[in-house]
């Protein structure tokens, strides 16, 4: 069962219909407990950085950092992908898991904001998430902040400056675009996500 | 690159699609959830539900129409008509909208763009704006379906509705919509230049031309097309690759 993990904050829905979609079994849940028993855990964010602090006073937190230390893979979405970092200009006193080095930052002046729409990914690295998607696929964004790029970056985007689209170490995935939202491309990166 | 998007409108009546398009093998061209799908792999980047129907029809099959369209359709989906309450617009997130569309009721109650954006984020808040020109540079808002006006400012409100937490403007100009002469560039450009939020052109649109000028003079960040087909072309695709042709970032392949 692939947990995902519901904070209050957004709409989980569409996530859900495309594990449906995919014949994945899955869960929307709050719960501690059934987290810790998920087989994959899949961690959507839309929203501001400050509502995953629900995460920590919920024990959901607690719940996830145990299972990625036993190695389930972890995908983050969005805010759940910022989250993986440290933190967030967003929510200066909102701390992130720190999986991943950095901090978020919002998007320049120079460009509109948020960064809304299909853009196109540079793929930097191997990663076992984004297999079998081409070279340049185009995926659908949402979202006014940002994460750097860092050694384990496995796909770039360009908008006022390169970031962060992917990361991926060992059993953690974070993804700044909605796989869920990005047409077959999207759903190819699920049935990867699900076939780990 | 961050492409400009074509969004595909269906006009939704008690559960049917209106002015619906032809596609070869679909079994039924008034099932909007058919006919999304059919978008959505002719190559829309975006796919906006319009609710048309008298109040007392609406709340029954909106929402199973919703949820129909929704478990096949993996791009951007986007409900309005008739959302008034910010109970309204969790019903149709839960059916599986990702965003909602908001005109008569936001400008009657502006508080309604906080509540929802508090709730599901402002990504998930699209102000519509029917604008409708009263002089050299000077749009008013109407709701209503365009009947009534409103007595705003079109760029104020725009502006105002950012403020306020709209993720998204859809602008469609009262005075080119249905005319296929072209989308109201300037109308465009004034409240594109001024808003940092996207803006969706719509309203006039007749070929791929008006595209091509309403994403370089009018400045929009997507265009909405209620017709597509209509337009000398039989695939959403050949639009997006003539727009590719001439110079315009697009989804393509997708």
């Amino acid at each position: 069962m692939i947990a995902i993990v519901d904070y209050g904050a957004g709409n989980l829905v569409s996530v859900k219909k495309a594990l449906d979609w995919l014949g994945e079994e899955s869960a929307i849940t709050s719960d501690p407990a059934r987290v810790s028993d998920a087989a994959k855990i899949v961690l959507p964010g839309v929203g501001h950085f400050a509502s995953t602090s629900a995460l920590r006073s919920s024990g959901l937190q607690d719940a996830i950092s145990h299972a990625i230390e036993r190695g389930v893979p972890f995908l983050g979405i969005c805010v759940g992908m910022q989250w993986m970092f440290q933190r967030s200009q967003e929510s200066a006193e909102t701390p992130g898991l720190a999986l991943f080095h950095g901090e978020c930052e919002r998007f320049p002046a120079s460009v509109k904001s948020p960064h809304v729409g299909w853009n196109s990914l540079r793929l930097s690295q191997s990663s076992r998430l984004l297999r079998g998607i081409g070279e340049s696929p185009f995926v659908y964004f949402t979202h006014s902040f940002r994460a750097p790029i860092v050694e384990t970056t496995t796909a770039c985007c360009d908008y006022g400056g390169s970031f962060s689209a992917a990361v991926e170490r060992d059993n953690l995935f974070g993804v700044q675009f909605h796989p869920e939202k990005s047409g077959e491309v999207g759903l190819q990166l699920l049935r990867n996500f699900c076939e780990l | 690159m961050l492409t400009k998007r074509i969004i595909a409108c269906l006009d939704v009546d008690n559960g049917r699609v209106v002015k619906g398009v032809q596609f070869e093998n679909l079994r039924d061209a008034g099932d909007p959830a058919e006919l999304s799908k059919a978008h959505s792999e002719s190559g829309a980047d975006e796919i906006v539900l319009l609710d048309i129907s008298a109040a007392h029809q609406r709340r029954a099959t909106l929402l199973d129409t919703v949820r129909r369209a929704a478990a096949k359709l993996f791009i951007p989906f986007t409900v309005g008509g008739g959302i008034r309450t910010l109970e309204d617009a969790a019903a149709v997130f839960s059916a599986g909208a990702d965003k909602i569309s908001i005109n008569s009721a936001a400008l009657a109650n502006p508080g309604l763009i906080p509540s929802i954006a508090e709730r599901f984020g402002s990504q998930a808040v699209v102000v519509a704006i029917d604008a409708k020109r009263i002089g050299k540079g000077s749009w008013e808002a109407f709701t209503h379906g365009g009947r009534t006006p409103s007595g705003r400012d079109a760029l104020e409100w725009a502006r105002d509705a950012e403020s306020r937490g709209a993720g998204e403007i859809l602008l469609t100009s009262m005075d080119r919509d249905g005319t296929a002469a072209g989308f109201d560039c300037e109308l465009t450009k004034t409240i594109a230049d001024s808003v940092r939020i996207p803006v969706i052109a719509s309203g006039g649109a007749g070929g791929a031309q008006h595209f091509v000028e309403v994403f370089h003079e009018g400045h929009a960040d997507a265009a909405l097309a209620a017709s597509i087909f209509h337009y000398g072309f039989t695939r959403l695709l050949d639009l997006k690759k003539e727009l590719g042709a001439q110079g315009i970032p697009v989804r393509w392949p997708c």
